[in-house]
């Protein structure tokens, strides 16, 4: 019983530990360049915690939450999907191209675009998954080879020539406008609206949940991580399930585009957002494959980004944010193993201790 | 239409109204459409630039843009500032930061790169006492937005032709950094002058990334690579529209013995000495024209919404002569110019 309650107190520890640590390295950095480190945590926290910004930093977070999840899912078999960009770049813009093409009811022109969305990322993914699972390719080499084999297909795509346009006067190139029976509403609040994914996106996190936890699929890919060959021993067919976990993954990652795409800008052009997918991966890290760790990871995430902005303006190097992350990802990972360390150590002794105790 | 404010600033009004008048006389530069509604007057106190992707230090056109304004800023004694987008950002992200830039009392704000035109018509139109310029986009709508555009098809068709003059295997290269249309304009008049220089000319071209991927832009190695590649090929000239990555590629026409030309600056005069008998020309992209106009017309209270085009005609583009590289051909370029600025040649802007 002590060690159960002593256990909950460590996991608790590992995440507090991790945050302070990264808080020390940034007051570091910000007085190694010349900054207050008080004065200027204390502007970036008065500007994050305003109500309009609040609003911002969650409309932010939602496509690292998902990009979040669906690195989350490749985790547990051990894939690491670097791919989740491409993926959901190709997704983003073939659900824009569609969008557009088409007009149909509200409810079905959203559900269009984001079977489309899906079916595109799932379908990107599964390239990589049976890459691995017939010829046994490194998923990480051959989803960073599908990143700029999409950013080629989308280059050669996105043309005045083919399916993009370019506005006179303007040097952005564009998919059309997708018509306002494909753009989702915002949720209104008193500091401004909140993209209308967020809803789609929490079911996702709790979906995902789900299917982990209260499902043999969910348990299988679980047993699979943790032992391979145990659970091949129990029947499990990995390939199987290495292959249905990067689908699944990609599935998730083809969303990761639509809260710009369906909430804000409705095309996709040179300066639709890139680089989500990376950022999934430290979140998915920092949330510890958690629905809600990822939540929270995602927000933290994008807070720091959004507060980046009133650092560049107090004459602080936007950097110091980038380093603060990779801090705050390596404590965490470094926190958490330390835990589990101690943790293996507890445990040992109790086993020991239990052996010793007993008569033989 | 400018003698709105007759007295004051009378040298700047004529240098303003100068380019503007330029620009309504060149037969490529459409008229500004705002013409005539000038933003109340302010007084410059600090002035902001905000940049795309590159950034500062790309050796080229950002640089070049900063200086601009620097240069109006430190005359007025003001405070200039910049900021930097990152990958991933969104049109909400990009207006906030001018949105903080304006509430923090910078005017002029001045923003390089299209990726600003949505996000500025928003947050122009949320401080209309502020005064907006945006580099290299003509879209925005708004009485306090100036836009500021260069031909830059025009400078590249005088290199252009200065390469199909120069080139002895009748094969020309061109190298752009990221395949865009911004950079695929170079293409279009460097294609074009070579072309019209040398009817027979052959002329190849290569990109060193495509978008999201703008690792072109700073990336030497990568260039080196691309034209050791093109000079192999019998290629003799290449113009490398490239960014920071065009060191690379004048380091491959020193180390293989041929011609290469530069962007944005006059790449003669800051290359390394072992490289510079081998930059013929320079295509010349004066940014800090345009910004340097912007800050010192808020400033004058001659501020002028609608778009700027900086062509030929009005000194926005041009060719670089240093190293005398040139001066065997700069009777023909200089008739090329002629022409171009009086409507003769119309250089097109897309490959």
């Amino acid at each position: 019983m002590r060690t159960r309650v002593r256990g909950a107190g460590l996991l608790l520890v590992a995440p507090t530990a991790a945050l302070a640590l990264a808080l020390a390295v940034a007051c570091g950095v910000l007085a190694v360049t010349g900054a207050n480190p008080i004065a200027t945590l204390r502007e970036a926290l008065t500007y994050g915690l305003q109500p309009a910004t609040l609003v911002a930093i969650v409309n932010k977070a939602i496509p690292y939450y998902l990009a979040g999840i669906a690195a989350a899912i490749g985790f547990h078999l051990r894939l690491f999907n670097i791919g989740i960009d491409g993926q959901y770049r190709l997704a983003a813009f073939a659900a824009a191209v569609i969008g557009a093409a088409v007009a149909l009811p509200a409810p079905l022109h959203l559900a269009l675009i984001a079977v489309v969305a899906v079916i595109v990322g799932s379908g990107w993914a599964a390239i990589a998954g049976f890459l691995f699972v017939r010829r046994g390719v490194n998923v990480v080499i051959s989803t960073i080879m599908l990143n700029a084999v999409a950013t080629g297909i989308i280059a050669y795509l996105l043309s005045p020539l083919r399916l993009a346009q370019q506005a006179a006067g303007s040097n952005n190139v564009t998919t059309a406008t997708i018509p306002e029976s494909g753009w989702i509403p915002g949720i209104s609040t008193s500091a401004g609206d909140l993209n209308g994914l967020l809803i789609p996106a929490l079911v996702v996190g709790i979906g995902y949940w789900l299917v982990l936890n209260r499902t043999t699929l969910g348990f299988e890919v679980r047993a699979l991580g943790l032992n391979g060959r145990a659970a091949a021993v129990a029947g499990m067919r990995g390939p199987r399930l290495a292959l249905l976990t990067m689908a699944a993954s990609g599935a998730i990652a083809g969303l990761v585009g639509l809260p710009q795409l369906l909430g804000a800008s409705h095309r996709f052009g040179l300066d639709f957002p890139a680089g989500l997918g990376f950022t999934g991966l430290s979140v998915a890290i920092l949330g510890r494959n958690h629905p809600a760790g990822i939540a929270i990871g995602a927000f933290l995430w994008a807070f720091l980004e959004r507060s980046a902005q009133v650092l560049d303006l107090a004459g602080i190097s936007r950097e110091v944010v980038t380093i603060l992350q990779a801090v705050i990802v390596l404590s965490v990972v470094v926190a958490f193993e330390l835990v589990r360390r101690l943790r293996e150590r507890q445990e040992r002794r109790y086993v020991a201790a239990a052996i010793e105790g007993a008569p033989a | 239409m400018f003698l709105r404010t007759p007295r004051r600033h009378m040298i700047l009004v004529w240098v303003v109204g100068a380019l503007v008048a330029a620009a309504c006389g060149g037969p490529a530069a459409p008229a500004p459409s705002f013409l005539g509604t000038v933003a109340p007057p302010a007084r410059v106190q600090q002035v902001a630039v905000a940049y795309d992707l590159s950034g500062r230090g790309d050796g080229g056109f950002n640089d070049i843009a900063y200086n601009g304004a620097k240069q109006a800023a430190d005359e007025l004694g003001v405070e200039i500032t910049e900021v930097t987008a990152k990958l991933d950002d969104t049109d909400d992200d990009r207006a906030e930061r001018l949105r903080l830039l304006a509430a923090a009392g910078f005017d002029p704000i001045i923003g390089v790169g299209f990726t600003y035109a949505v996000p500025m018509q928003i947050v122009a139109a949320e401080f209309p006492n502020v005064h907006f310029g945006i580099v290299d986009d003509a879209t925005v709508v708004a009485p306090n937005v100036q836009g500021i555009n260069f031909s830059e098809h025009e400078g590249s068709f005088l290199v252009g032709a200065a390469a199909g003059l120069t080139s002895e295997t009748g094969i020309v290269g061109f190298i752009g950094a990221v395949k865009i249309p911004l950079l695929q304009k170079f293409e279009a008049g460097y294609v074009a002058g070579a072309s019209a220089a040398n009817p027979s000319i052959e002329v190849q071209v290569t990109y060193l990334s495509q978008p999201p991927d703008y690792s072109g832009f700073g990336d030497p190695p990568h260039g080196r690579e691309a034209a050791l590649g093109m000079y192999d090929n019998g290629v003799d000239v290449i113009f490398a529209a490239a960014g920071g990555s065009g060191s690379g590629v004048h380091e491959a026409a020193a180390l293989s013995g041929n011609w290469s030309i530069g962007v944005d600056a006059d790449e003669y005069l800051i290359a390394p000495e072992a490289v510079r008998s081998h930059i013929l020309t320079s295509m010349l992209k004066n940014a800090n024209v345009g910004t340097y106009q912007i800050v010192m017309s808020v400033a004058a209270g001659t501020f002028v919404a609608g778009n700027l085009t900086f062509g030929l005609a009005n000194g926005g583009v041009g060719y670089a002569q240093s190293g005398g590289f040139v001066s065997d051909v700069k009777a023909q370029l200089d008739a090329f110019a002629a022409q171009i600025s009086a409507g003769t040649i119309v250089v097109p802007e897309a490959p």
